[in-house]
């Protein structure tokens, strides 16, 4: 008897949940970068959001195709997933099918998770063949090459080697058990692999087991490397689509929120009376900037967004301007949020804990004003995200910083702003003449 | 029937120590674009029809900001906030009804934390009230049959979720209501918002009115209704572009509605 196989199995699970908390903690520090904002509200409302959008799927429905297919893979992974728990438990303690002994239920259990695997299998082919085949124009704009491309096939080749494994495990078992191997006790009821096994008669026992253990080894080392894959994927949303939901705005799509420093030094001004050189209140510090320029400008609930987006591209589908040939795309907008968090983040890795000025930001070496300025604010990204992500929110940040802090806003909108503020409306009529419709008959 | 405008000022009223019942907020397109005015003053009729009480802030409004708060800039937005709800607040306003979207935003969600609060309607809503309520009937018949198409302005529809009170008022009319192929939550802008109105679109190859037109024109309307001043612009000139102007209007509802009650 030995135990080099549980010593194994333990460092690999160590190593592989070791790496994943350390990830998770990186995510979580990157994420805080943001400013803060009190989300603390309505928390009833918030747990039924997450569970309606994130846990019901609610809004990926709405295109009923893509959202069938993605609520198989979904309950697939989240059922096979008690499987994972067997493999563990088996795999520390050196037992087989440990949860055997559930007898019928365990028929049933490990019955619908080979079904489940088919289906994921099936569902995983149609969006390799949507996404490579079809090349559904979503997934093909400009953002998609690179890493962004390779990694939505990743995500689904890792899932169809997973669930092969899986089978075959499944497979060699079966034939293990009906040969009356030792150690292979009768448990479970195979209806998918049962055709699988057939490619294995009249195997000897001997490579059966080999089969059979190997696809158990490679199975959960790629569960577990698939874990640790998801912090550079866009697959983390499977983790953050929960608190991305949760904390989803509450408030009309049409609210965008005051700025709380500009509130101060207006009330000054229109106050007489208010000293301006009154020490400013406890607390409220005069902001070094108005709006963003760069990832640490914006709060964290954005950060998070930019970690969850799926890169599915459902906002930039809906978007006006990105359907006339305009250069924005709000699902870029997500991109290059992270992709310029990320950098920050390792910035901070390699300075020891601070972040030393490397001459870039979101603004300008990620995101062009030219993006910027043709967003209409129409919301349609807002309410086509199935995870509740707000691209919009951090286009209206960066143009506040574009127009307050930079002054580089289009020159017809200066005009505009211009007519504001010495007449009251966007174009140069006297305020005097406000009324005059009332006379033009 | 052509009578004057009965258009009184808060002003007037509180000079005389009276209070009407609700603000009537123009803005700006209402009081100066030419197209909008027709709007503003259809409006007006049905108000004076259905015997509202009613008041105009006339030359004491000022822009909501809205335009520059879509642009950038905070500061412009608040001072014309801070400004506009010292008005309001002086004459102890309750409730405002408007015919633009932004205008109907802009003082529904963002004047409240301003000190601003006030029970604020869209044009729509406020007269599918007066329907509800009997004071108006819409039975002229001339909608009757015609094919109308309702284009959800972005301010109104997704960004506060009124997407029925502008049809429940088409459907009164007797017409026949058609949907595009984008409507509702997943209705398509019109290319004005985000002060997009005030400025050349950027670089692309088509521009989102025209792409707007076709959607509409794709259900042969007869009408094109609109419940927003800029919509109704964009959608007006997506029709002459596509030289439709012969057989397909774009109208407002309270338009529609003024001329079905023959104002
Ligand atoms: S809000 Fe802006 S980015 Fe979002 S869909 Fe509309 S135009 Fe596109
Ligand atoms: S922001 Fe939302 S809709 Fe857009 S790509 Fe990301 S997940 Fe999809």
């Amino acid at each position: 008897m030995t135990y080099l196989p549980n010593i194994i199995f333990a460092v690999l699970l160590l190593c592989g949940i070791g790496f994943f908390i350390k990830n998770i903690s990186r995510l979580r520090r990157n994420i805080n970068l943001g400013k803060d904002v009190d989300v603390t509200d309505n928390k009833a409302i918030r747990f039924k959001n997450m569970a309606r959008i994130a846990l019901g799927q609610s809004k990926m429905v709405v295109r009923p195709i893509a959202g069938f297919l993605h609520v198989i893979v979904y309950v697939g992974f989240i059922i096979i997933n008690i499987e994972v728990l067997e493999i563990i438990i088996d795999g520390l303690l050196g037992t087989h099918r440990i949860f055997a002994s559930l007898g019928g239920f365990y028929d049933v259990l490990i019955g619908s998770f080979e079904i489940l695997a088919f289906l994921v299998i099936v569902a995983v082919v149609v969006f390799w063949i949507r996404r490579n085949i079809i090349r559904l124009k979503r997934f093909m704009k400009p953002e998609m090459t690179g890493w962004p491309k390779t990694d939505g096939n990743l995500i689904l080749y890792i899932e169809l080697v997973l669930m092969f494994l899986f089978l075959t495990m499944n497979a060699a078992d079966y034939q293990l058990q009906s040969m009356g191997a030792e150690h292979y006790t009768q448990a479970g009821s195979f209806p998918i692999s049962q055709y699988l096994a057939t490619l294995f008669e009249g195997m000897s026992e001997s490579s059966l087991v080999l089969v059979e253990r190997t696809a158990w080894w490679l199975h959960i080392v790629g569960i577990l490397c698939f874990l640790n894959y998801l912090y550079y994927s866009k697959h983390l949303h499977i983790l953050l689509a929960f608190p991305n939901t949760y904390y989803g705005n509450l408030e009309a799509k049409g609210k965008f929120k005051n700025n709380k420093a500009v509130t101060q030094e207006v009330k000054l001004m229109m106050d007489p009376s208010a000293d301006p050189y009154a020490a400013p209140a406890e607390g409220a510090a005069v902001p070094e900037k108005f709006g963003a320029s760069d990832v640490t400008d914006l709060s964290w609930v954005q950060l998070l967004n930019a970690y969850t987006c799926t890169e599915c591209g459902r906002c930039t589908s809906e978007c006006p301007a990105n359907q006339t040939g305009k250069l924005l795309s709000p699902r870029k907008i997500m991109m290059d949020t992270r992709d310029r968090l990320e950098e920050v983040g390792k910035n901070i890795d390699k300075n020891k804990g601070q972040f030393v000025a490397d001459g870039k930001q979101l603004l300008g070496d990620y995101i062009t004003n030219e993006e910027l300025w043709a967003c209409t604010s129409c919301n349609a990204c807002v309410e086509a995200c199935p995870v509740s992500i707000d691209p919009l929110s951090i286009i209206m940040d960066m143009r506040q910083y574009l127009v307050m802090e930079q002054s580089s806003a289009p020159s017809d909108l200066n005009n505009m702003m211009g007519n504001i503020e010495n007449n009251g409306a966007p174009w140069p009529f006297n305020q005097m003449d406000r009324l005059n419709w009332k006379q033009e008959l | 029937m052509q009578t004057e405008l009965k258009v009184p000022t808060m002003a007037e009223l509180s000079a005389a120590g009276q209070k009407p019942e609700v603000l009537f907020w123009v803005g700006c397109a209402g009081s100066f674009d030419d197209r909008a005015k027709k709007i503003t003053k259809a409006f007006v009729k049905i108000l004076n029809k259905a015997k509202v009480s009613f008041a105009v802030l006339g030359t004491e409004e000022s822009c909501t900001g809205d335009p520059a708060k879509r642009a950038g800039n905070e500061f412009l937005f608040q001072m014309q906030a801070v400004t506009n709800i010292e008005v309001m607040n002086a004459y102890e306003i309750k409730k405002v009804v408007t015919a633009c979207p932004h205008c109907f935003n802009t003082l529904k969600n963002e004047y409240p934390e301003l000190g601003g609060n006030y029970e604020v309607v869209h044009h729509t809503q406020f007269l599918k009230q007066l329907l509800d309520e009997g004071k108006i009937t819409m039975e002229g018949g001339q909608f009757k049959g015609k094919r109308i198409t309702f284009h959800d302005p972005c301010y109104l529809g997704r960004a506060n979720n009124v997407y029925e009170a502008p049809r429940e008022l088409i459907r009164k009319l007797d017409a026949e209501l058609v949907e595009m192929k984008n409507c509702k939550k997943k209705g398509l802008c019109c290319g004005a918002g985000g002060a997009q109105m005030f400025k050349e679109p950027e670089n692309g190859n088509k521009d989102i009115n025209i792409e707007r037109t076709e959607q509409a024109i794709e259900t042969k309307p007869d009408i094109i209704a609109a419940g927003c001043p800029f919509c109704n612009t964009m959608m007006t000139d997506g029709v002459k572009n596509k030289e439709k102007e012969g057989s397909v209007a774009v109208l407002d509802i309270a338009e529609m509605i003024a001329s079905a009650e023959d104002l």
